[in-house]
């Protein structure tokens, strides 16, 4: 898109009224964050209140067994539902983009994108009815195997999405050469793909950091994650130590969408 | 979904052997529903299997201890979705899905509009970065914010009180609402900015041309035009703003129940798990149906 047809559509007056709504739009997003960042590091004991700067909630955070303990299940589980779900996604946006014709692949299809729009409450109450039936015993296991039913979906919608810019020519080609299927794969499609690929898996280790409602379902004593147990603290009362955890998450989701990004634009570049 | 036609199309060219082609055709159809089986069986085991699990349990019975029981079979969970209460809360909890999706679409167009007619692709992708993050953001941390900012000593409600303005906005409808919308706006900006930003300006300009005034050619044809955008946006906002548990739970209060909050409520203090089961299926035919309308206009481009 060339530069000069751009602001040809935009009148002066308009323009400057959706620069306007643009800006106040930002400060809508972003103020809220800013402020939870900027008092997880004020002294005072109550949270809207400032009190000096203090690293006294930090402290705490790291002096609170059980919110480690979470941490630890929550990275756990992200980890292993990261790449259980990248390797089944990216096999099924395979099946569906490089094979036209299978019994019934429209039914898969259709399998494949329901977990995106089904509402996290429903999905919620599914799993923990289906747990419970079949007798799954509700821990870290039942975490980990509803993190990846969602997650494989998103993996999915994400590589096809690749796959579908990608110049079949390339195969072919490696075909020619008298390559065999896996060396193909290997060396010209999996590379070719990579950038949907790890964006895929980015965008799951995110789904996966941030669920709250499927996790709190089939959570089991003992084992939950740090959403969830933060969530718990947030129900019950509002601290500054929540600020200092909401920071650190904030912080961590933010290395994820640069680390992504990043890996995006390598792979629009190659 | 062209380029793969023509893909195919290649193959057949060079088919020799029919005979032949049509064993290569076995086999290629069998290495693809190969590639598909490890996602399938794990998608049948753990999503349809316990989709259908949430009807049959709509029609269990309860124990005298509320235990769900799987027998005496009975409709009463689906009748009960017609009750006085239910009705009140399905009501609230559309037109609150509504209004937000409006709300993310009048905002949300202006923005992502904004957003795609900057000249330089430098500043465009400089925003677009600006959108992701709080899209990537956690939204637990993001809803706790508002929880903490219309807390009764914060700030807003301090400047609120001051002016005269509005009072303690925490643990009411309007709190909820801005958690919502605070919330989906950034899934409704992508896909429009996808959207607006694939829009040849020519066609604009061609209608400017031909007298048409600015808002006709915005109505005719740039609105036309991100329609993919609109739609996909709408349902991502619709459909968990539908189901919102978390925002309504942290920043509502008793009089703002949502359809989500009565649905964990179901299986927490009220312990009625086939109640709650008819009122996840009944969500998810909703949901289903809004789904259809979403393929059938062809938003799935986004």
């Amino acid at each position: 898109m060339k530069g000069t047809t751009q602001a040809t559509a935009v009148r002066p007056r308009t323009d400057r009224w959706l620069t306007l709504n643009g800006w106040f739009v930002f400060a809508f997003l972003y103020l809220p964050i800013f402020v939870v960042v900027v008092f997880s590091f004020s002294g005072a004991q109550n949270v809207g209140i400032w009190g000096g700067f203090s690293m006294r909630w930090y402290e705490r955070m790291l002096g609170n067994d059980q919110l480690l303990n979470a941490l630890r299940n929550s990275l756990w589980v992200a980890l292993w539902s990261t790449i259980v779900s990248t390797i089944f996604g990216t096999a099924a946006a395979l099946a569906l983009d490089r094979y036209r014709k299978w019994v019934s692949r429209g039914a898969f299809d259709a399998i494949l994108y329901l977990p995106v729009i089904i509402p996290d409450v429903t999905m919620a109450v599914m799993l923990l009815l289906w747990f419970t039936q079949v007798g799954v015993p509700l821990g870290r296991v039942s975490i980990l195997i509803a993190h990846i039913a969602f997650n494989i979906s998103f993996v999915a919608i994400v590589v096809r999405a690749r796959l579908a810019h990608m110049d079949p020519a390339m195969e072919e080609a490696g075909a020619d050469l008298y390559a065999s299927r896996w060396q193909v794969f290997r060396r010209v499609t999996l590379p070719l793909i990579m950038p949907g690929v790890l964006g895929g898996g980015l965008l799951a280790l995110t789904l996966s950091l941030d669920d709250v409602v499927i996790t709190s379902f089939v959570q089991g004593p003992g084992a939950t994650t740090l959403p969830v147990y933060v969530f718990g603290l947030i129900r019950r009362a509002v601290t500054p130590e929540i600020n200092a955890v909401s920071t650190l998450m904030v912080t961590a989701s933010m290395i994820l969408v640069l680390t992504s990004l990043a890996i995006q634009n390598r792979g629009q570049k190659e | 979904m062209t380029l793969t036609d023509e893909r195919s199309s290649s193959h057949e060219e060079t088919a020799v052997n029919p005979k032949l082609e049509r064993k290569a055709h076995r086999r290629e159809s069998w290495r693809g529903f190969l590639h598909a089986v490890p996602a399938y069986v794990y998608l049948i085991i753990f999503f349809v299997l316990p989709l259908i699990i949430v009807y049959v349990f709509s029609f269990a019975s309860r124990s005298r201890t509320g235990r769900p029981e799987l027998e005496g079979w009975n409709v009463d969970s689906w009748t009960r979705l017609t009750d006085e209460l239910v009705r009140t809360i399905v009501t609230r909890s559309l037109w609150m899905a509504i209004l937000n999706t409006v709300l993310c679409l009048i905002i949300g167009y202006q923005f992502a509009y904004w957003i795609a007619t900057r000249r330089s692709q430098k500043v465009r992708s400089f925003l677009l970065i600006l959108v992701l993050i709080p899209f990537w953001s956690n939204f637990l941390v993001r809803t706790y914010a508002w929880r903490m900012l219309l807390d009764s000593d914060g700030y807003i409600t301090q400047i609120g009180e001051l002016t005269g303005l509005w009072g303690r906005m925490l643990f009411t409808i309007p709190a909820v609402f801005i958690g919502l919308l605070y919330g989906y706006l950034p899934f409704m900006v992508l896909p429009l900015y996808a959207a607006i930003e694939r829009i040849d300006w020519s066609l604009v300009e061609a209608a400017r041309d031909l007298y048409a005034s600015g808002v006709k050619a915005f109505l005719r044809v740039t609105l036309p035009l991100s329609k993919p955008g609109i739609i996909a946006g709408s349902i991502l906002v619709f459909i968990p703003s539908l189901g919102a548990y978390v925002t309504p739970d942290i920043l509502g209060g008793a009089k703002t129940t949502l359809l989500g909050n009565f649905i964990v409520t179901q299986f927490g203090a009220a312990r009625n798990w086939p109640f709650g089961s008819a009122l996840s299926g009944a969500i998810l035919i909703v949901m289903l149906l809004a789904t259809i309308v979403y393929f059938r206009t062809g938003g799935r481009t986004v």
